[in-house]
Protein backbone atom coordinates (compact mmCIF):
# COMPACT_ATOMS: atom_id res chain seq x y z
CA UNK A 1 0.00 0.00 0.00
CA UNK A 2 1.09 3.51 -0.73
CA UNK A 3 -0.49 6.88 -0.25
CA UNK A 4 -0.32 8.97 -3.41
CA UNK A 5 -1.07 12.66 -3.64
CA UNK A 6 -2.26 14.11 -6.93
CA UNK A 7 -1.93 17.86 -7.25
CA UNK A 8 -4.26 19.20 -9.92
CA UNK A 9 -3.33 22.06 -12.22
CA UNK A 10 -5.31 24.51 -10.08
CA UNK A 11 -3.57 23.32 -6.93
CA UNK A 12 -6.14 20.95 -5.43
CA UNK A 13 -4.54 18.03 -3.57
CA UNK A 14 -6.23 14.65 -3.86
CA UNK A 15 -4.97 11.81 -1.66
CA UNK A 16 -5.46 8.21 -2.69
CA UNK A 17 -4.58 4.81 -1.26
CA UNK A 18 -3.04 2.62 -3.93
CA UNK A 19 -2.46 -1.10 -3.85
CA UNK A 20 0.96 -2.52 -4.56
CA UNK A 21 1.22 -3.74 -8.13
CA UNK A 22 -1.45 -1.40 -9.45
CA UNK A 23 -0.51 1.66 -11.48
CA UNK A 24 -0.59 5.30 -10.47
CA UNK A 25 -2.99 5.90 -13.41
CA UNK A 26 -5.48 3.37 -11.96
CA UNK A 27 -5.45 5.25 -8.68
CA UNK A 28 -6.11 8.52 -10.47
CA UNK A 29 -9.08 7.07 -12.37
CA UNK A 30 -10.53 5.35 -9.29
CA UNK A 31 -10.37 8.62 -7.41
CA UNK A 32 -11.64 10.69 -10.32
CA UNK A 33 -8.60 12.92 -10.42
CA UNK A 34 -9.46 15.64 -12.93
CA UNK A 35 -7.00 15.98 -15.79
CA UNK A 36 -6.07 12.31 -16.16
CA UNK A 37 -7.88 10.96 -19.23
CA UNK A 38 -6.19 7.57 -19.78
CA UNK A 39 -7.93 7.11 -23.12
CA UNK A 40 -6.24 3.80 -23.94
CA UNK A 41 -6.79 2.27 -20.54
CA UNK A 42 -3.17 1.71 -19.58
CA UNK A 43 -1.59 0.27 -22.73
CA UNK A 44 1.10 2.95 -22.98
CA UNK A 45 -0.57 3.92 -26.24
CA UNK A 46 -2.04 7.38 -25.89
CA UNK A 47 -0.06 9.66 -23.55
CA UNK A 48 -3.20 11.01 -21.87
CA UNK A 49 -2.27 9.98 -18.29
CA UNK A 50 0.75 12.27 -18.30
CA UNK A 51 1.96 13.57 -14.91
CA UNK A 52 4.94 15.47 -13.53
CA UNK A 53 6.64 13.57 -10.72
CA UNK A 54 7.42 15.85 -7.79
CA UNK A 55 11.12 16.78 -7.57
CA UNK A 56 11.55 14.84 -4.33
CA UNK A 57 10.32 11.61 -5.90
CA UNK A 58 11.99 11.45 -9.29
CA UNK A 59 14.80 9.22 -8.11
CA UNK A 60 12.39 6.66 -6.63
CA UNK A 61 10.05 6.52 -9.64
CA UNK A 62 12.99 6.35 -12.03
CA UNK A 63 13.32 7.03 -15.73
CA UNK A 64 10.75 6.14 -18.36
CA UNK A 65 11.49 3.08 -20.48
CA UNK A 66 11.99 3.40 -24.23
CA UNK A 67 8.35 2.76 -25.18
CA UNK A 68 7.09 5.25 -22.60
CA UNK A 69 9.66 7.80 -23.75
CA UNK A 70 8.33 7.34 -27.31
CA UNK A 71 4.75 7.94 -26.15
CA UNK A 72 5.82 11.02 -24.20
CA UNK A 73 6.60 12.63 -27.57
CA UNK A 74 2.83 12.89 -27.94
CA UNK A 75 2.15 14.38 -24.53
CA UNK A 76 1.33 18.00 -23.87
CA UNK A 77 4.10 20.19 -22.41
CA UNK A 78 6.72 17.51 -21.64
CA UNK A 79 9.31 18.32 -18.98
CA UNK A 80 12.23 16.37 -17.48
CA UNK A 81 9.90 15.20 -14.67
CA UNK A 82 7.29 13.86 -17.12
CA UNK A 83 6.03 10.29 -16.79
CA UNK A 84 2.99 8.39 -17.97
CA UNK A 85 1.17 7.40 -14.81
CA UNK A 86 0.09 4.05 -16.31
CA UNK A 87 3.76 3.06 -16.35
CA UNK A 88 4.48 3.80 -12.68
CA UNK A 89 3.87 0.68 -10.57
CA UNK A 90 2.87 1.20 -6.97
CA UNK A 91 5.04 -0.34 -4.24
CA UNK A 92 5.73 0.37 -0.56
CA UNK A 93 8.66 2.48 -1.70
CA UNK A 94 6.27 4.95 -3.29
CA UNK A 95 4.36 5.64 -0.08
CA UNK A 96 3.94 9.42 0.06
CA UNK A 97 4.47 9.93 -3.71
CA UNK A 98 3.40 13.33 -5.04
CA UNK A 99 2.57 13.82 -8.72
CA UNK A 100 1.37 16.96 -10.47
CA UNK A 101 -1.31 16.91 -13.17
CA UNK A 102 -0.57 19.03 -16.27
CA UNK A 103 -2.85 21.78 -17.50
CA UNK A 104 -4.31 19.39 -20.04
CA UNK A 105 -3.60 16.06 -21.68
CA UNK A 106 -3.97 16.96 -25.33
CA UNK B 1 -20.98 18.83 -56.83
CA UNK B 2 -19.97 15.19 -56.70
CA UNK B 3 -22.29 12.29 -57.42
CA UNK B 4 -24.64 11.24 -54.62
CA UNK B 5 -24.21 7.71 -53.25
CA UNK B 6 -27.53 6.15 -52.26
CA UNK B 7 -27.65 3.58 -49.50
CA UNK B 8 -29.80 2.16 -46.71
CA UNK B 9 -27.44 2.94 -43.89
CA UNK B 10 -24.42 5.17 -43.33
CA UNK B 11 -22.34 4.09 -40.33
CA UNK B 12 -20.08 6.78 -38.92
CA UNK B 13 -17.08 4.99 -37.44
CA UNK B 14 -15.51 1.66 -38.45
CA UNK B 15 -14.49 0.48 -34.98
CA UNK B 16 -15.59 -2.90 -33.65
CA UNK B 17 -19.15 -1.77 -32.98
CA UNK B 18 -19.58 -0.11 -36.38
CA UNK B 19 -18.22 -3.26 -38.02
CA UNK B 20 -20.55 -5.58 -36.12
CA UNK B 21 -23.50 -3.33 -37.00
CA UNK B 22 -22.81 -4.25 -40.66
CA UNK B 23 -23.40 -7.90 -39.73
CA UNK B 24 -26.66 -7.33 -37.88
CA UNK B 25 -27.99 -4.92 -40.53
CA UNK B 26 -26.83 -7.31 -43.26
CA UNK B 27 -28.95 -10.14 -41.89
CA UNK B 28 -31.91 -7.85 -42.56
CA UNK B 29 -30.68 -7.00 -46.09
CA UNK B 30 -29.64 -3.45 -45.23
CA UNK B 31 -26.66 -2.19 -47.24
CA UNK B 32 -24.05 -0.16 -45.40
CA UNK B 33 -21.44 2.45 -46.16
CA UNK B 34 -18.92 3.11 -43.37
CA UNK B 35 -17.01 6.37 -43.02
CA UNK B 36 -13.97 6.66 -40.75
CA UNK B 37 -11.34 9.30 -40.18
CA UNK B 38 -8.59 6.69 -39.81
CA UNK B 39 -7.00 4.94 -42.77
CA UNK B 40 -8.13 1.43 -41.79
CA UNK B 41 -10.88 -0.39 -39.88
CA UNK B 42 -10.76 -1.06 -36.13
CA UNK B 43 -11.07 2.39 -34.56
CA UNK B 44 -9.40 2.62 -31.15
CA UNK B 45 -8.64 -1.12 -31.28
CA UNK B 46 -6.45 -0.58 -34.32
CA UNK B 47 -5.14 2.91 -33.54
CA UNK B 48 -4.52 2.79 -29.80
CA UNK B 49 -3.95 -0.83 -28.86
CA UNK B 50 -3.61 -3.19 -31.83
CA UNK B 51 -1.42 -5.56 -29.82
CA UNK B 52 -3.06 -5.19 -26.43
CA UNK B 53 -5.02 -8.24 -25.34
CA UNK B 54 -8.72 -7.83 -24.58
CA UNK B 55 -10.15 -10.35 -22.11
CA UNK B 56 -13.87 -9.57 -22.04
CA UNK B 57 -15.07 -10.48 -25.50
CA UNK B 58 -17.51 -13.39 -25.05
CA UNK B 59 -16.01 -16.72 -26.16
CA UNK B 60 -12.57 -15.16 -26.71
CA UNK B 61 -10.57 -15.65 -23.51
CA UNK B 62 -7.94 -13.40 -25.03
CA UNK B 63 -7.84 -11.51 -28.30
CA UNK B 64 -5.82 -8.49 -29.45
CA UNK B 65 -7.36 -5.28 -30.77
CA UNK B 66 -6.10 -6.12 -34.25
CA UNK B 67 -7.20 -9.75 -33.92
CA UNK B 68 -10.73 -8.68 -33.05
CA UNK B 69 -10.80 -6.26 -35.97
CA UNK B 70 -9.60 -8.97 -38.38
CA UNK B 71 -12.25 -11.43 -37.14
CA UNK B 72 -15.02 -8.85 -37.50
CA UNK B 73 -13.88 -8.01 -41.04
CA UNK B 74 -14.07 -11.73 -41.86
CA UNK B 75 -17.52 -12.01 -40.27
CA UNK B 76 -19.03 -9.11 -42.25
CA UNK B 77 -17.43 -10.02 -45.59
CA UNK B 78 -20.62 -11.65 -46.98
CA UNK B 79 -22.39 -8.30 -46.71
CA UNK B 80 -19.79 -6.43 -48.82
CA UNK B 81 -19.77 -3.18 -46.85
CA UNK B 82 -18.28 -0.13 -48.58
CA UNK B 83 -15.54 1.64 -46.65
CA UNK B 84 -14.57 5.29 -46.95
CA UNK B 85 -11.40 5.91 -44.96
CA UNK B 86 -9.50 9.12 -44.16
CA UNK B 87 -12.74 11.05 -44.15
CA UNK B 88 -14.69 12.90 -41.55
CA UNK B 89 -18.43 13.37 -41.72
CA UNK B 90 -18.89 17.11 -41.50
CA UNK B 91 -22.60 17.58 -42.29
CA UNK B 92 -25.70 15.61 -41.55
CA UNK B 93 -28.98 17.03 -42.77
CA UNK B 94 -32.48 15.68 -43.08
CA UNK B 95 -34.01 16.18 -46.53
CA UNK B 96 -37.67 17.11 -47.13
CA UNK B 97 -38.39 13.44 -48.05
CA UNK B 98 -37.16 12.29 -44.63
CA UNK B 99 -33.87 10.82 -45.89
CA UNK B 100 -30.51 12.14 -44.77
CA UNK B 101 -27.70 13.80 -46.65
CA UNK B 102 -24.35 12.90 -45.15
CA UNK B 103 -21.38 14.94 -46.34
CA UNK B 104 -17.67 14.30 -45.76
CA UNK B 105 -14.77 16.73 -45.60
CA UNK B 106 -13.70 15.37 -48.99
CA UNK B 107 -16.99 16.52 -50.49
CA UNK B 108 -18.70 13.15 -50.96
CA UNK B 109 -22.45 13.11 -50.43
CA UNK B 110 -24.46 10.10 -49.31
CA UNK B 111 -28.22 9.84 -49.39
CA UNK B 112 -29.36 7.40 -46.73
CA UNK B 113 -32.49 6.36 -44.89
CA UNK B 114 -30.70 5.63 -41.64
CA UNK B 115 -27.58 7.02 -39.95
CA UNK B 116 -25.76 5.03 -37.29
CA UNK B 117 -23.25 6.96 -35.21
CA UNK B 118 -20.68 4.46 -33.94
CA UNK B 119 -17.93 6.98 -33.45
CA UNK B 120 -16.55 5.76 -30.11
CA UNK B 121 -14.68 8.50 -28.31
CA UNK B 122 -15.17 10.79 -31.28
CA UNK B 123 -12.97 11.37 -34.27
CA UNK B 124 -9.21 11.13 -34.07
CA UNK B 125 -7.76 14.56 -34.65
CA UNK B 126 -4.21 15.88 -34.57
CA UNK B 127 -2.97 17.10 -31.21
CA UNK B 128 -2.18 20.77 -30.92
CA UNK B 129 1.21 21.42 -29.29
CA UNK B 130 1.42 23.73 -26.26
CA UNK B 131 2.57 26.83 -28.11
CA UNK B 132 0.86 30.06 -27.06
CA UNK B 133 -1.18 31.65 -29.84
CA UNK B 134 -0.75 28.76 -32.32
CA UNK B 135 -4.49 28.79 -33.15
CA UNK B 136 -4.17 32.13 -34.92
CA UNK B 137 -1.82 30.61 -37.51
CA UNK B 138 -3.71 27.35 -38.14
CA UNK B 139 -4.84 26.80 -41.71
CA UNK B 140 -2.63 29.59 -43.04
CA UNK B 141 0.86 28.85 -41.78
CA UNK B 142 0.38 25.97 -39.37
CA UNK B 143 -0.79 22.63 -40.78
CA UNK B 144 -1.27 19.26 -39.10
CA UNK B 145 -0.96 17.31 -42.32
CA UNK B 146 0.33 17.93 -45.82
CA UNK B 147 -2.46 18.00 -48.34
CA UNK B 148 -0.62 19.89 -51.09
CA UNK B 149 3.16 19.92 -51.16
CA UNK B 150 3.11 23.10 -53.25
CA UNK B 151 2.04 25.06 -50.17
CA UNK B 152 5.53 24.45 -48.82
CA UNK B 153 7.55 25.42 -51.90
CA UNK B 154 10.13 28.16 -51.21
CA UNK B 155 8.94 28.46 -47.62
CA UNK B 156 10.90 28.29 -44.37
CA UNK B 157 9.48 25.06 -43.02
CA UNK B 158 9.63 23.94 -39.41
CA UNK B 159 8.66 20.35 -38.60
CA UNK B 160 8.14 19.37 -34.96
CA UNK B 161 8.08 15.77 -33.80
CA UNK B 162 10.10 12.57 -33.90
CA UNK B 163 7.91 9.98 -35.58
CA UNK B 164 7.55 8.71 -39.12
CA UNK B 165 5.23 11.52 -40.21
CA UNK B 166 7.71 14.14 -39.07
CA UNK B 167 10.70 12.51 -40.75
CA UNK B 168 8.91 11.44 -43.93
CA UNK B 169 7.73 14.99 -44.51
CA UNK B 170 11.13 16.42 -43.64
CA UNK B 171 12.68 14.24 -46.35
CA UNK B 172 9.90 14.97 -48.86
CA UNK B 173 9.71 18.72 -48.35
CA UNK B 174 13.42 19.45 -48.02
CA UNK B 175 14.03 19.55 -51.81
CA UNK B 176 11.30 22.16 -52.42
CA UNK B 177 11.43 24.23 -49.22
CA UNK B 178 13.64 27.31 -48.94
CA UNK B 179 14.85 26.03 -45.58
CA UNK B 180 13.85 23.10 -43.44
CA UNK B 181 14.28 22.70 -39.70
CA UNK B 182 13.33 19.69 -37.57
CA UNK B 183 12.73 20.23 -33.85
CA UNK B 184 12.36 17.28 -31.50
CA UNK B 185 12.52 17.18 -27.74
CA UNK B 186 15.16 14.42 -27.62
CA UNK B 187 17.86 12.86 -29.78
CA UNK B 188 16.00 9.54 -30.23
CA UNK B 189 13.37 9.12 -32.96
CA UNK B 190 10.43 6.75 -33.21
CA UNK B 191 10.78 6.60 -36.96
CA UNK B 192 12.12 4.04 -39.43
CA UNK B 193 15.93 3.86 -38.91
CA UNK B 194 16.46 4.47 -42.60
CA UNK B 195 14.58 7.80 -42.47
CA UNK B 196 16.54 8.86 -39.39
CA UNK B 197 19.80 8.06 -41.17
CA UNK B 198 18.73 9.98 -44.27
CA UNK B 199 17.74 12.99 -42.22
CA UNK B 200 21.04 13.14 -40.39
CA UNK B 201 22.88 12.88 -43.72
CA UNK B 202 20.97 15.98 -44.81
CA UNK B 203 21.81 17.66 -41.52
CA UNK B 204 25.47 16.89 -42.09
CA UNK B 205 25.35 18.37 -45.59
CA UNK B 206 23.71 21.48 -44.20
CA UNK B 207 20.43 20.95 -46.09
CA UNK B 208 18.39 20.33 -42.94
CA UNK B 209 18.77 21.98 -39.58
CA UNK B 210 18.06 19.89 -36.49
CA UNK B 211 17.34 21.47 -33.12
CA UNK B 212 16.93 19.61 -29.87
CA UNK B 213 14.18 21.31 -27.91
CA UNK B 214 10.60 22.49 -28.07
CA UNK B 215 8.83 25.33 -29.84
CA UNK B 216 7.99 27.92 -27.20
CA UNK B 217 6.73 30.86 -29.21
CA UNK B 218 5.55 32.02 -32.63
CA UNK B 219 5.51 35.45 -34.18
CA UNK B 220 3.76 36.75 -37.24
CA UNK B 221 0.83 38.82 -38.38
CA UNK B 222 -2.60 38.09 -39.81
CA UNK B 223 -2.12 34.32 -39.59
CA UNK B 224 1.19 34.52 -41.49
CA UNK B 225 4.11 33.16 -39.47
CA UNK B 226 7.45 34.89 -39.63
CA UNK B 227 9.51 33.24 -36.92
CA UNK B 228 9.52 30.63 -34.16
CA UNK B 229 11.35 30.47 -30.86
CA UNK B 230 13.01 27.15 -30.02
CA UNK B 231 13.59 26.48 -26.36
CA UNK B 232 16.50 24.15 -25.64
CA UNK B 233 18.44 23.28 -22.50
CA UNK B 234 21.04 25.91 -23.32
CA UNK B 235 18.59 28.70 -24.00
CA UNK B 236 16.26 30.11 -26.64
CA UNK B 237 16.91 30.73 -30.31
CA UNK B 238 14.67 32.42 -32.84
CA UNK B 239 14.60 31.17 -36.41
CA UNK B 240 12.70 32.41 -39.48
CA UNK B 241 9.66 30.18 -40.11
CA UNK B 242 6.79 30.64 -42.56
CA UNK B 243 5.29 27.13 -42.36
CA UNK B 244 4.95 24.99 -39.26
CA UNK B 245 4.04 21.29 -39.28
CA UNK B 246 3.56 19.86 -35.77
CA UNK B 247 3.26 16.03 -35.56
CA UNK B 248 2.16 15.17 -32.04
CA UNK B 249 -0.09 12.21 -32.70
CA UNK B 250 -3.85 12.02 -32.45
CA UNK B 251 -6.47 12.67 -29.83
CA UNK B 252 -10.19 11.98 -29.80
CA UNK B 253 -12.70 14.81 -30.11
CA UNK B 254 -16.47 14.61 -30.40
CA UNK B 255 -16.18 16.90 -33.43
CA UNK B 256 -19.09 17.71 -35.73
CA UNK B 257 -21.45 15.22 -33.97
CA UNK B 258 -21.98 17.98 -31.42
CA UNK B 259 -23.50 20.23 -34.10
CA UNK B 260 -26.23 17.92 -35.36
CA UNK B 261 -28.92 18.98 -32.92
CA UNK B 262 -28.93 15.68 -31.01
CA UNK B 263 -29.65 15.62 -27.28
CA UNK B 264 -26.34 15.15 -25.49
CA UNK B 265 -25.40 14.03 -22.01
CA UNK B 266 -21.90 15.19 -21.04
CA UNK B 267 -20.65 15.02 -24.63
CA UNK B 268 -22.29 11.64 -25.28
CA UNK B 269 -25.35 11.07 -27.45
CA UNK B 270 -28.51 10.23 -25.53
CA UNK B 271 -30.43 7.24 -26.85
CA UNK B 272 -33.63 5.33 -26.26
CA UNK B 273 -32.63 1.93 -24.85
CA UNK B 274 -35.27 0.04 -26.81
CA UNK B 275 -34.04 1.17 -30.23
CA UNK B 276 -30.79 3.08 -29.62
CA UNK B 277 -32.32 5.89 -31.60
CA UNK B 278 -31.17 9.42 -30.74
CA UNK B 279 -33.50 12.36 -30.20
CA UNK B 280 -33.70 12.55 -34.03
CA UNK B 281 -35.73 9.73 -35.60
CA UNK B 282 -33.62 7.75 -38.07
CA UNK B 283 -30.32 8.65 -36.40
CA UNK B 284 -28.99 5.95 -34.08
CA UNK B 285 -25.98 5.94 -31.76
CA UNK B 286 -24.26 2.76 -30.58
CA UNK B 287 -21.07 1.91 -28.71
CA UNK B 288 -18.93 4.23 -26.61
CA UNK B 289 -20.45 7.39 -28.06
CA UNK B 290 -23.92 6.87 -26.60
CA UNK B 291 -25.31 7.30 -23.12
CA UNK B 292 -28.28 5.85 -21.29
CA UNK B 293 -28.84 5.08 -17.62
CA UNK B 294 -26.53 2.20 -16.68
CA UNK B 295 -24.36 2.55 -19.79
CA UNK B 296 -21.07 0.64 -19.73
CA UNK B 297 -18.42 1.45 -22.31
CA UNK B 298 -17.71 -2.15 -23.28
CA UNK B 299 -17.32 -3.57 -26.77
CA UNK B 300 -19.83 -6.27 -25.90
CA UNK B 301 -22.42 -3.66 -24.92
CA UNK B 302 -21.92 -2.06 -28.32
CA UNK B 303 -22.56 -5.41 -30.04
CA UNK B 304 -25.85 -5.78 -28.16
CA UNK B 305 -26.83 -2.23 -29.06
CA UNK B 306 -26.11 -2.97 -32.73
CA UNK B 307 -28.53 -5.90 -32.70
CA UNK B 308 -31.37 -3.91 -31.13
CA UNK B 309 -30.73 -0.87 -33.31
CA UNK B 310 -31.09 -3.09 -36.39
CA UNK B 311 -34.68 -4.00 -35.52
CA UNK B 312 -35.65 -0.33 -35.48
CA UNK B 313 -33.52 0.58 -38.51
CA UNK B 314 -35.18 -2.17 -40.57
CA UNK B 315 -38.63 -0.73 -39.82
CA UNK B 316 -37.49 2.66 -41.13
CA UNK B 317 -35.88 1.32 -44.31
CA UNK B 318 -38.71 -1.14 -45.11
CA UNK B 319 -41.87 0.35 -43.61
CA UNK B 320 -44.82 -1.99 -43.56
CA UNK B 321 -42.65 -5.06 -43.99
CA UNK B 322 -42.88 -7.56 -41.13
CA UNK B 323 -39.58 -7.83 -39.27
CA UNK B 324 -39.08 -11.53 -38.65
CA UNK B 325 -36.64 -12.49 -35.94
CA UNK B 326 -34.57 -15.54 -36.89
CA UNK B 327 -31.56 -17.51 -35.70
CA UNK B 328 -28.47 -18.01 -37.86
CA UNK B 329 -28.30 -21.60 -36.58
CA UNK B 330 -31.60 -22.60 -38.14
CA UNK B 331 -32.72 -20.04 -40.73
CA UNK B 332 -31.94 -21.08 -44.29
CA UNK B 333 -32.57 -17.56 -45.51
CA UNK B 334 -30.03 -16.10 -43.08
CA UNK B 335 -27.57 -18.84 -43.98
CA UNK B 336 -27.98 -17.98 -47.68
CA UNK B 337 -27.11 -14.37 -46.91
CA UNK B 338 -24.03 -15.57 -45.06
CA UNK B 339 -23.10 -17.75 -48.02
CA UNK B 340 -23.12 -20.98 -46.02
CA UNK B 341 -26.39 -22.56 -47.12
Amino acid sequence: MAKITFVTFDGVRIEADAENGSTVMESAIRNAVPGIDAECGGACACATCHVYVDDAWQEVTGEPEAMEEDMLDFAYDVRPSSRLSCQIRVSDELDGLVVHVPERQA
Amino acid sequence: MSEITKTDVVIIGAGPVGLFAVFELGLYDLKCHLIDILDRPGGQCAELYPEKPIYDIPAWPEISGQGLTDKLMEQIKPFAPQFHFNRMVTRLERQPDGQFHVETDEGEVFETKVVVIAAGGGSFQPKRPPVPGIEAFEGKSVFYSVRRMEEFRDEDVLIVGGGDSALDWALNLQPIARSLTVVHRRAEFRAAPDSVKKMFELVERGSVRFELGQVSGLTGEGGQLSSATIKAAEGETEIPVTRLLPFFGLTMKLGPVADWGLNLHENLVQVNVETFETSEPGIFAIGDINWYPGKLKLILSGFHEAALMTQAAKRIVSPGEKVVFQYTTSSTSLQKKLGVA
